[in-house]
């Protein structure tokens, strides 16, 4: 069945009909009319799914793949058009172009916790580039995952956009064949799986992974600058699905004397934007299902993680909800500090000197996002040049993922590769160069019978001394 | 084997730790590096040309041409560009984003691998070293055992122009780089054949290592009818140093074989055998012109593909092979069978094969039947033929009129798709291909969506709406209350 679905997108591939960029700007708005016109559908499957208020729908799912699509067709024309690329003297006449052109048939496979966006966001990078497309939505989060296989059908073409329903055992059956790009959002493990499987074909693929996301909390010049702070570290810990995200905040690193009054303020953000107790629990997302809230309740079952608890830590199994909890420096060989933790469960280590936070940060593997909270412009650049991640952000948490101008990827264990904005299209996208030669004038020296004469044209040539070839082919340069 | 192992683990370890002191970061250490490799072409050059006509008979000006000159020039362009190549890029921001800034910087990957192949055994160890010093990278070289007098060479000599903690390059076979590929490497630069870089993909993902495969496939060039003589010779001459000139047909951008209009292909071979004559002499072998088979192997490879009958029935010039010298002369075959070995294996070779055809729109879907190779040629004045090659075809890169030559070109990626490979590199390319761009977005306390953060109200929800759509008219209009929200939903 799976290669029945490949073999018609790769068919209507082969028409030419999705390189128009008539096509695909049809596409796109095709997209913009499903998502504005079912936003409530949208709003009630996420809400089903993963608790998710309707105000964080949108801002996290709804309103960035409007904002994603919109920008791709106000900028598709620029994207499609080859790009000069200059060409040296002694090529001339000679015209150079890059130009960009779909790969084929790609397949993109998605995650959970973002159902809507981290499906159609590389959707509307692919469709830009022109492919021919295999969605293949999570199915962890089975109400969007109905709503996607319902819709796309209704609002894309389907002869070029297919959505496929089903368990993982679909998506290993769907590694088993051939595309000409894989584009997958998940975990490191599985996104080894993938990348293996596309090995067989030497099919480029795209991983955007995850990993622990540090935040390195400085010492602020004034309280009302660490209310800010606090906000945003609030806001980058439990509101994005209540901390089920790759960019989320996953532990802080704070210097110990800072330690208290950074807990305090963010207990009162927490109260403020979520309530005081988990029977009052609001305006946040649940865990996704029975098997991550184990794996997240387990976290804090080991009894030195449990007692470093200051705040939080029930739990409603029935519910599937955590709530909100800050953990003070658990053991560092614990799992809570060795794993991506992935729910909202926030663990402050402190230091004795905020110096020590690079190097503790550099014996992980690289993040996908290095948070920083911090006015010291020295430290910041030694941050930057000392770690590694896939983007720092200095002073907030979360932003930069709408930055369409800004990579979105990873490095080492959080992935590689990367998209949102033109990244997007360039990753959908096969960039071929194109030289256009004539046949007048021909360099003799470039070919056999060999001598010296011909030697030293090449060598000048290879330096671009024009006028030492003048002077060698009028005779006037010595050896 | 396991002291190899152990040895290899700890040197890995050493320059993993001299990465991680900055040095290779900085700006003056690159420039050093890319000096060291200029001074090393400069003073070894007779060794270097001797070392290619030990391995593959390369005669001195064709070593110039194809691999020398070639790194020469691209360690001008380095030197002249790095420092442009290695400044951040501003990354624009909406307005809403006030007093916010956000940039793009490149940064080294970390402790990369090149691993390089025998056909140009300088160009293609030292091109991709010369991106990832440029990037910034500690780096170990693994250059192909296929060609010993080169690996030596660079073995031996070049830890004398390089900083040896950062830069090492290791001999050795198949086994060596079983070796190399069981270590973490923050990136693998590989040439070769696809066989082997499949082997290279699956290791890689033990530690998801970004690798880039340049590949190889089988490149046709098509030849339409031209009407000028001197385009006819022009373009001939070029196909046949694009078949016999580079290596003996042993590179991957090597023409594999020719398509061309039934009706002119005679024409053709008559002036093609009267132009390698020009070119390589009445006995090619002795004009020292035209390179070796690298080996043994690869000789009786080539010799096979002439075994089936109808192949050597289809060969109209040429054939004459000297397996003491490792040595086949240029040779040509008409229409050679279709599902033959050498019409479906890429050839790497001296032997072309010309396919003909009805028209010359035909050879479209010809080269489409067959995976996506590195290049396509073709040699024609026909615009409207050459846009429907441009967007009716997929491969690394078209050249018109011309074949190799594109390999010259700093600002066109050099890389194919497919089954020619993943990613590219030249110029710039290669920079980018060795570096990960970091995003760095620079934030105020000052300025701050307070809708973007709980309490949820619909109030909150129509401001993302217009924040989003960047109408910022709207938005004043809702925060003045002058605009209503449509429908809304359940908010707790």
């Amino acid at each position: 069945m799976e290669e029945i679905v490949a073999d018609e997108l790769r068919e209507t591939f082969k028409t030419g009909r999705t390189r128009s960029v008539a096509w695909r700007k049809n596409q796109l708005n095709a997209l913009l009319d499903l998502v504005i016109e079912n936003e409530e559908s949208i709003f009630k499957a996420l809400h089903r799914d993963l608790g998710k208020d309707p105000v964080e729908s949108y801002r996290d799912e709804i309103g960035v793949i409007l904002k994603s699509a919109r920008y791709s067709l106000s900028c598709l024309d620029k994207w499609v058009a080859p790009k000069k690329a200059e060409l040296p003297l002694l090529f001339f006449p000679a015209k150079g172009d890059v130009l960009p052109e779909p790969l084929g048939v790609v397949l993109i496979f998605s995650s959970w916790n973002f159902p809507i966006s981290l499906l159609l966001d590389p959707l509307i990078g692919a469709i830009s580039a022109g492919n021919a497309v295999l969605l293949k939505p999570s199915e962890l989060a089975p109400a969007c995952l109905s709503f996607l296989v319902q819709n796309i059908p209704l609002y894309l073409d389907n002869k070029a956009i297919k959505i496929i329903d089903g368990r993982s055992e679909v998506g290993e059956k769907l590694l088993k064949l051939k595309w000409d790009k894989i584009f997958f959002t998940g975990s490191p493990r599985v996104g080894s799986l993938v990348m293996a499987a596309a090995a067989r074909y030497l099919t480029p693929v795209t991983l955007e992974l995850g990993g622990k996301c540090p935040a390195i909390v400085d010492t602020l010049s004034s309280p009302s600058k660490t209310k800010v702070a606090a906000k945003r570290i609030v806001g980058g810990k439990w509101a994005p699905c209540t901390g089920q995200a790759c960019i989320a905040i996953d532990y802080l690193l704070v210097e110990e004397k800072l330690a208290p009054t950074l807990i305090e303020v963010l207990k009162k953000t927490i109260k403020k934007f979520y309530g005081e107790n988990i029977k009052d629990l609001k305006n946040i997302s649940r865990i996704v299902n029975k098997h991550h809230f184990q794996r997240l309740h387990n976290l804090l079952k080991d009894p030195h993680v449990a007692a470093s608890v200051v705040y939080g830590g029930s739990v409603n199994e029935e519910k599937l909800v955590i709530e909100p909890t800050i953990l003070l420096d658990p053991p560092l060989d614990s799992e809570i500090m060795t794993e991506e933790i992935f729910g909202p469960l926030l663990p402050i280590i402190t230091l004795k000197n905020l110096e020590e936070s690079i190097e503790f940060i550099n014996s992980k593997p690289k993040p996908l996002v290095i948070y920083a909270f911090t006015e010291d412009e020295a430290f910041k650049e030694r941050i930057l040049s000392k770690t590694s991640s896939g983007t720092v952000t200095f002073n907030d948490s979360m932003v930069q993922f709408l930055c369409d101008a800004l990579p979105f990827g990873g490095v080492g264990q959080s992935g590689f590769g990367r998209y949102h904005g033109k990244y997007s299209f360039d990753t959908f996208s096969h960039e071929k160069a194109v030289l256009h030669r004539a046949f007048f004038p021909e360099l003799e020296p470039r070919y056999p019978p060999w001598n010296d004469f011909k030697l030293r044209f090449i060598r000048l040539a290879y330096m671009f001394d024009y006028l030492g070839l003048i002077l060698l082919l009028l005779g006037l340069k010595k050896p | 084997m396991e002291k190899f192992e152990k040895n290899l683990e700890r040197q890995l370890m050493a320059m993993r730790e001299c990465y991680k002191t900055g040095k290779t970061k900085q700006v003056s250490w690159r420039r050093s590096q890319l000096k060291g490799l200029q001074t090393f072409l400069k003073e070894k050059e007779l060794e270097i040309f001797r070392a290619l006509n030990l391995d593959l008979g390369k005669h001195y000006v064709e070593s110039f041409r194809d691999e020398v000159g070639l790194l020469k020039k691209s360690l001008n362009l380095a030197l002249k560009d790095l420092n442009k190549w290695m400044s951040s890029r501003k990354a624009k921001l909406p307005i809403i984003a006030l007093l916010s800034y956000a940039e793009v910087v490149p940064e080294p990957l970390g402790l990369v691998l090149v691993i390089s192949t025998w056909n140009l055994p300088l160009a293609l160890s030292l091109d991709p070293l010369i991106g990832a010093i440029a990037a910034g990278n500690a780096v170990v070289l693994k250059p192909s055992e296929l060609a010993p007098a080169c690996s030596s060479l660079l073995v031996n000599f070049l830890p004398n122009y390089l900083d040896n903690e950062a830069i090492m390059v290791i001999e050795g076979g198949p086994a060596t780089g079983e070796q190399l590929l069981e270590q973490k490497w923050d990136k693998i630069f590989f040439t070769g054949s696809a066989k082997v870089g499949r082997i290279i993909m699956s290791a890689a993902v033990e530690h998801l290592t970004p690798v880039t495969l340049e590949l190889g496939g089988k490149c046709p060039a098509v030849l339409d009818s031209l009407s000028w003589s001197w385009d006819k010779e022009v373009a001939l001459n070029r196909i046949i140093g694009a078949k016999y000139g580079s290596c003996a047909g042993q590179a991957c951008i090597s023409i594999d074989y020719l398509l061309v209009e039934k009706a002119f292909f005679s024409t053709v071979v008559e002036l093609m055998k009267v132009l390698i004559k020009k070119m390589y002499g009445d006995s090619p072998k002795e004009s020292h012109s035209v390179a070796r088979i690298i080996n043994k192997h690869h000789f009786l490879r080539l010799k096979n593909l002439l075994t089936d009958q109808m192949v050597k029935d289809s060969i109209v010039y040429g054939g004459s092979m000297d397996e003491d010298c490792l040595f086949i002369e240029p040779t040509i075959l008409v229409d050679p069978p279709l599902q033959s070995k050498i019409m479906t294996e890429e050839i790497f070779g001296p032997l072309l094969p010309i396919i003909t055809l009805d028209k010359i729109e035909d050879s479209i879907d010809f080269i489409n039947s067959k995976p996506k190779p590195l290049a396509i040629y073709a040699f024609t004045n026909n615009e409207a033929l050459r846009e429907r090659m441009v967007s009716e075809t997929s491969s690394g890169s078209v050249v018109f009129n011309d074949a190799i030559i594109q390999f010259a070109a700093d600002t066109l990626p050099f890389g194919g798709i497919g089954e020619s490979g993943i990613g590219k590199y030249h110029g710039k390319f290669s920079f980018d291909t060795f570096s990960h761009y970091k995003a760095i977005a620079r934030r105020s306390f000052l300025t701050d969506f307070w809708f973007r953060f709980p309490p949820w109200s619909n109030y909150k929800l129509d401001l993302f709406e217009t924040v989003y759509s960047y109408d910022y008219f709207e938005m004043l209009l809702v925060v003045l209350g002058l605009k209503r929200s449509k429908m809304r939903f359940f908010i707790n």
